[in-house]
This record gives structure tokens, C-alpha cells and sequence, in this order.
């Protein structure tokens, strides 16, 4: 069906998809109306959307190396675009991101402006000239343009620790969500949920993911911004709440100015469900200083331009010209979901604490309020609490908690919408989730496969036994990644944040300045990479022990410090060694310019 | 100087040029995020919660495929730029 010119045919295909997954929602909508339960459109929705990946996945199985670890490099710009949204927009982004503006306003507002910024530095620093190289993956462009197998290998080794933080805190969003969709336990969703990853990628690569984060993206935007145009629609605050909730925002700051924020005390918060927060930050307010907020945002755009799976995305357009537009695409469709999520927060809490709203519920009594259908469904789930710690028999607004998923998966319910709505935002969920852990865990298994098993180890196998290599990899890392995740150590957006700053630790100064400072050397880029990851991973351990930090540097933000600390040392050992070979510095020239043959060949 | 080395200078000034806008974007405006709160924003909102919410987000997008077009006139004028597709 969609082989032969199937680039050409992109905008058709995804066009006839997309129609059909209206159409499906709308038969899901039909079939509630005619009496199926809740539980069974959940089950449609995942099940539907997951066996069309997989479906792709198969239809797009390669044996050649350059699909497999860059789809043949021909993906058009704005399909790479969507394919990177996808990649990117994570679990977190998706359920998480909204809750945490809701809950901590404009000091948790930093992660918008960082996740968003940081594709400038992509789109400036790197993203053209990796393409240029030609290299498979990140550590390919370190190991060629520093040159040794040691410096190859600590790359390797900083993209896995990055990489694999990340991976498990999407694992366990996908167990998380298919958990509640399908009903099972948790222990058991997380393989599920693995599962159907692995049947994105394992057959077709780079080529299977791509196309696979296409039809994600499309699920997940649809999934996001449906439930908030039909909420303020429906609440009557705007029926394009982008640009009309100016209304609601500081209806919201004065009814905080009314109730005031009521500290609990420390014996009324044992009460409080584990993970679940009541609002105690102002809406629209400053409410951090500008260190904290700006510290934050640079610590997520130095990662963002440092994370290998977003990266390697831009290798597979068909030229530097492309891969720089796509940057611009891929911004464009974060845009569309970053910007509403504040809308989609604005427009939660508004619902909730408003006294005239129909759905308000700060001011009733606590006993309506424990008899209302949708409470009682979360409360069951462990995702909202009352309680009457003043005992006037009133619900006030430092009585009432939520967790921070709630706010998207409960919002559209509260609102009165239908539920195959909620539906329709487990399978956007389930898609954020599996595209990112699709694009983690095929980063982690290409740079084994390629840099250290064919690079180091065997540069002479065969394309079919790298390629067997590669996809053994990419099911023992996902194993892997699947395990810890069923152990549930860590909440899901503080691994996030974690991973950009391993991340930039250990690898932005060694990309960036490989191709901006020619006389950077093969010392400087092992001292670089080596003593930026562990002085911030000591960081991190040190301020997780008790210790104090310094510079308002904290454990979300340990990057700074391990970027700093791989600046000094990169630029010290470069300028005390020798300088690179006539060579290399004849590479990065040739880097520099678009034209031409790539310094790697199209198989390597 | 070589055709190469010119080439390399004008990428290099729209590099700074892009990283300041950048800067003002992403840091520049958030040094002083409690005093322009005070002022009312586009369509209403007060003006450092508009630019976290919509602005700097929005600014990016713009940069980015600003930078990617002077880019490309800089590639032209040097011969450098790639033939044929996009």
C-alpha cells in the first residue's frame, strides 16, 4: 500500500489517517451514546491507537543500515517536525505539565520557556552542522571529530546515563496509563506497555520509529487540545481560550486575594494522600526570584540541545538546509501544545475554586462535595482529598488536594464532557509516553550497536549481523529500563529533569565546541565529558544527602554546575595539549560548510 | 581572506545575532519578571505571564525560521548552499 513513492504520498496518508481517527472518535461517541461503558471505550481507544503503530512498525522493517539508524535520510521537513514534536513531548509534557502550572505557577513556568528555547541552540549551535557530518549517531560525530575510541566511548557512556533516566519514567507512564486503561495491574501494564514500544521499533529502526511518532503526534495534539477548546467552549470563557482567558486569569488572582493562602500545619498534611498538593501558589503572580526561574530554564535548554534522541532527528533529513527548517517545525508543533497547557491549567482551576460556577467547589459544604460522582472516582484513585481541617463544615481552599495528573485526565470529566473524551486523552497519553521512550531507548541501542560493537569491538561484521546486534540491544535496554520502572523508585518529571542535566554535564561543550572552537582536542573533549558528568552527578548526590549547595544551584538544576565545571576543564586541557592534527581541523572546516559530500560516507 | 573564512564570518555574526534575541527571550525578560507583571499584556494578560505562556514560545518559533532563511541567503551568496531538494 504505501511503498514505492511513499514520500511523496506522506501528506495524503496522514491525511486519510487523521480523518480516520475522527472517525473513529466519533463512532466511540455513537457507541457511548448507545450504552458502552467507560471501561470499554478505554480499552478501544489504547488498544485501536496502539495496533495502528504497530501496524507501522511492521509495514516499515529495513535490512539496510542507513534506514535502520537514519530512515534513509529522506524524511521531509515538516514530518520530521511532527515526528520530533512527538519524540520530545513526553509523558511528562503530557499529563504532568499542566498540574505542575497549576500547582506551582510561574516558578514551574521555567520548564515552557526552556523546553522551547533550548531548539534555538539546537537550530543555531548544532543541529546543521551534525547533519553535515553525516554521522548515525551523537557519539559518531564525537568519536570522528575527536578521534580515538576513548572519546567515543565517554559519549557513549553520557548519552546511556542521560538517556536511560529518561527512558524509565516513560516506561512507567505508558504502565501508568495502560494500567488504567486496560484495568491491570501495574506490574504487568509496564510490560504492556514495553510491548507495544518495542513494536515500533524493533523492526524498522529509525525508519519505523519516524514514521510511528507521525501517527503519534497526530493522536496526542488531537487528544490535548480537543478537551480544552470544548471545556472553554463550554464553561463560556472563549471559544479560543489562547486568547481569551485574560478574563479568567485574573478572576482567578482575585478569588486567591479572597480566600487567602491558609497554611495546613504539619499534623493536618499527615492526613493528605502521598503525591497529592493543595494551591498554594499564586496563579499568575512572580512567585520565584529571577535566579531560580532563569537557572531553571537554562539548565533545560543547554539539556535540550544536549539529549541525544532529539538530536539524531535531524540526521535524518534529506539535507542541512532541511534539517535547519525542521527545527523551525518542530518548535512549531511544541508551540501548539506548550501554550495551552497554561490555558488548560487556568481553565482547571478556575472550574474548581470559582464559588459561582456550577462545578466550584470551594465554599460548599464537605459533605455534598464527598457525594459527587466525579470526586468520588478520584478520590478512589488515589488523585483527590478533602478533608474539614477548620471544622466549620465548609470546604475552603487550603482543604481540597489533587494530584498533579488530575488536572488532565479529570478536567474534561469535571467539566461535564462525555467520556469518550477521557478516552481519547488516556490513547494522547499513551502516545506521548511511547514515541519518547521509542526514540530513548533506539538512541541507547544504536550508540551501543554502532560506536562501541561495530566502531570498537568488530568493525568488520556485516550489515545484517550489526543490524541483528542493534535490535538484541534494543530489547535487553528496554527489559532493562521496563524493570526499573515496575520497581517505581523515582515520580516521573523529577527523572525528567534529571536527564537534561546529565545530559548537558557531560555533552553540550564537547558538541558545541567541536564545532565552534577548532582548537579543541581530543584531551579536552575526554576531560570535558568525564569530569562534567561526575562533578554533576556528585553534585546531585551531595544535595540529595543533605548538603546545602551553593549559588542556589539545586538538585533540578545540577547541570549548571556540570556544564560549568566541563567548560574549564575542556578549554584548560585543550590549550595545555597539542593542537588537532591538520586533518581535523580541515574536517571542521568542511563542517562549516553546507555543500558538498558529508565527512562520513552514506554507509559506514 | 578565502571565500571559506568570509563565509564563516557572516555565519558566525548571524550566530551572535540569533543568541541575543535569543538571550532577551529566554533570560533578558525574566530579570525583571516581578516589575513588567504590573503591566497589562496582549489580549489581557499581565505581561510576564503572557510571555511564559505565549510570548518567548512564540518568539522562538519566529527566530528559529528566521535564522534558518539568512542562513540560507548566506549559503547562496557564498555558492555554498545545496542543489535540489528541501
Amino acid at each position: 500500500m504505501i511503498k514505492g513513492n511513499f514520500i511523496d504520498n506522506l501528506p495524503k496518508v496522514y491525511g486519510i489517517y487523521t480523518g480516520g481517527f475522527l472517525a473513529f472518535i466519533i463512532i466511540m461517541s455513537i457507541a457511548e451514546q448507545m450504552g458502552m461503558t467507560a471501561k470499554t471505550i478505554g480499552i478501544c481507544f489504547v488498544a485501536f491507537t496502539v495496533a495502528i503503530y504497530a501496524i507501522i512498525g511492521y509495514l516499515s522493517r529495513t535490512a539496510q543500515a542507513d534506514a535502520y539508524y537514519v530512515a534513509g535520510r529522506q524524511v521531509p521537513t515538516v514530518f520530521n517536525g511532527m515526528a520530533t514534536a512527538a519524540d520530545w513531548m513526553s509523558g511528562a509534557s503530557f499529563v504532568a505539565m499542566a498540574g505542575g502550572i497549576y500547582f506551582k505557577g510561574y516558578g514551574y513556568m521555567a520548564l515552557l520557556v526552556g523546553w522551547t528555547g533550548g531548539y534555538v541552540l539546537v537550530a543555531s549551535l548544532l543541529a546543521p552542522y551534525l547533519r553535515k557530518f553525516g554521522c548515525y549517531t551523537v557519539p559518531d560525530f564525537i568519536g570522528t571529530r575527536y578521534g580515538g575510541n576513548l572519546s567515543r566511548f565517554m559519549a557513549v557512556v553520557v548519552l546511556t546515563v542521560a538517556s536511560f533516566t529518561y527512558v524509565t519514567a516513560q516506561i512507567n507512564a505508558t504502565g501508568t496509563i495502560a494500567s488504567v486503561a486496560l484495568d491491570i495491574p501495574f506490574q504487568y501494564a509496564v510490560y504492556v506497555g514495553l510491548v507495544s514500544i518495542l513494536l515500533c521499533s524493533m523492526l524498522g529502526g529509525m525508519r519505523g520509529v519516524t514514521w510511528t511518532q507521525v501517527a503519534q503526534y497526530i493522536v496526542l495534539i488531537i487528544a490535548y487540545l480537543l478537551p480544552v477548546f470544548w471545556i472553554s467552549n463550554k464553561m463560556g470563557a472563549g471559544f479560543f481560550p489562547h486568547f481569551m482567558l485574560a478574563d479568567e486569569v485574573s478572576r482567578i488572582a482575585e478569588l486567591e486575594a479572597q480566600f487567602g493562602f491558609v497554611k495546613n500545619s504539619a499534623e493536618n498534611l499527615k492526613e493528605v494522600p502521598k503525591g497529592l498538593a493543595g494551591i498554594t501558589k499564586a496563579h499568575s503572580a512572580v512567585n520565584a526570584t529571577p535566579w531560580a526561574f532563569i537557572s531553571l530554564a537554562l539548565a533545560m535548554m543547554m539539556g535540550t540541545a544536549s539529549l541525544p534522541h532529539v538530536m539524531m532527528r535531524y540526521f535524518t533529513t534529506p539535507s542541512v538546509k532541511a534539517a535547519r527548517k525542521s527545527v523551525g517545525w518542530s518548535l512549531f508543533f511544541i508551540f501548539l501544545l506548550y501554550s495551552s497547557a497554561p490555558m488548560l491549567a487556568t481553565l482547571s482551576k478556575l472550574s474548581l475554586i470559582d464559588p459561582t460556577l456550577p462545578t466550584g467547589i470551594i465554599g460548599k459544604s464537605i459533605t455534598e462535595v464527598q457525594a459527587i460522582d466525579w470526586y468520588q472516582n478520584w478520590n478512589q484513585a488515589n488523585l483527590m482529598f478533602v478533608s474539614d481541617f477548620n471544622g466549620n463544615g465548609t470546604l475552603e481552599l487550603n482543604e481540597f488536594f489533587m494530584g498533579g495528573k488530575a488536572v488532565v485526565l479529570a478536567t474534561p470529566e469535571i467539566a461535564g464532557l462525555p467520556y469518550v473524551i477521557s478516552g481519547l486523552v488516556a490513547a494522547g497519553g499513551m502516545a506521548a509516553a511511547m514515541s519518547t521512550a521509542d526514540g530513548l531507548i533506539l538512541a541507547i541501542a544504536n550508540a551501543i550497536s554502532h560506536d562501541v560493537y561495530y566502531k570498537i569491538i568488530d568493525p568488520k561484521a556485516e550489515t545484517a549481523k550489526r543490524l541483528v546486534v542493534a535490535r538484541v540491544l534494543l530489547v535487553v535496554i528496554g527489559f532493562a529500563g521496563a524493570t526499573i520502572a515496575a520497581l517505581e523508585i523515582q515520580g516521573i518529571l523529577g527523572s525528567v529533569i534529571w536527564a537534561f542535566d546529565f545530559a548537558m554535564s557531560g555533552l553540550f561543550f564537547p558538541l558545541v565546541l567541536g564545532v565552534w572552537w577548532k582548537r579543541a582536542n581530543k584531551e579536552g573533549a575526554i576531560a570535558g565529558m568525564f569530569l562534567g558528568l561526575v562533578s554533576g552527578a556528585a553534585y546531585l548526590v551531595w544535595v540529595r544527602t543533605g548538603g546545602s549547595g551553593f549559588l542556589g544551584i539545586t538538585q533540578l538544576t545540577f547541570g549548571i554546575f556540570g556544564s560549568a565545571v566541563s567548560l574549564v576543564a575542556m578549554v584548560v586541557v585543550s590549550l595545555m595539549t597539542s593542537a588537532p592534527n591538520a586533518a581535523t581541523q580541515k574536517m571542521v572546516d568542511e563542517v562549516r560548510i553546507p555543500s558538498g559530500k558529508s565527512i562520513l560516507g552514506k554507509q559506514h | 581572506m578565502s571565500k571559506q573564512e568570509q563565509h564563516w564570518e557572516k555565519s558566525r555574526g548571524l550566530l551572535f545575532m540569533t543568541l541575543a534575541i535569543w538571550f532577551v527571550f529566554s533570560i533578558g525578560i525574566f530579570l525583571f519578571g516581578a516589575e513588567m507583571n504590573e503591566v497589562t499584556g496582549p489580549f489581557g494578560y499581565p505581561l510576564t505571564y503572557w510571555f511564559t505562556c505565549q510570548g518567548s514560545l512564540g518568539a522562538f518559533v519566529i527566530l528559529i525560521f528566521w535564522f534558518a532563511n539568512r542562513q540560507e541567503k548566506i549559503d547562496e551568496e557564498f555558492g555554498f548552499s545545496e542543489r535540489g531538494d528541501d
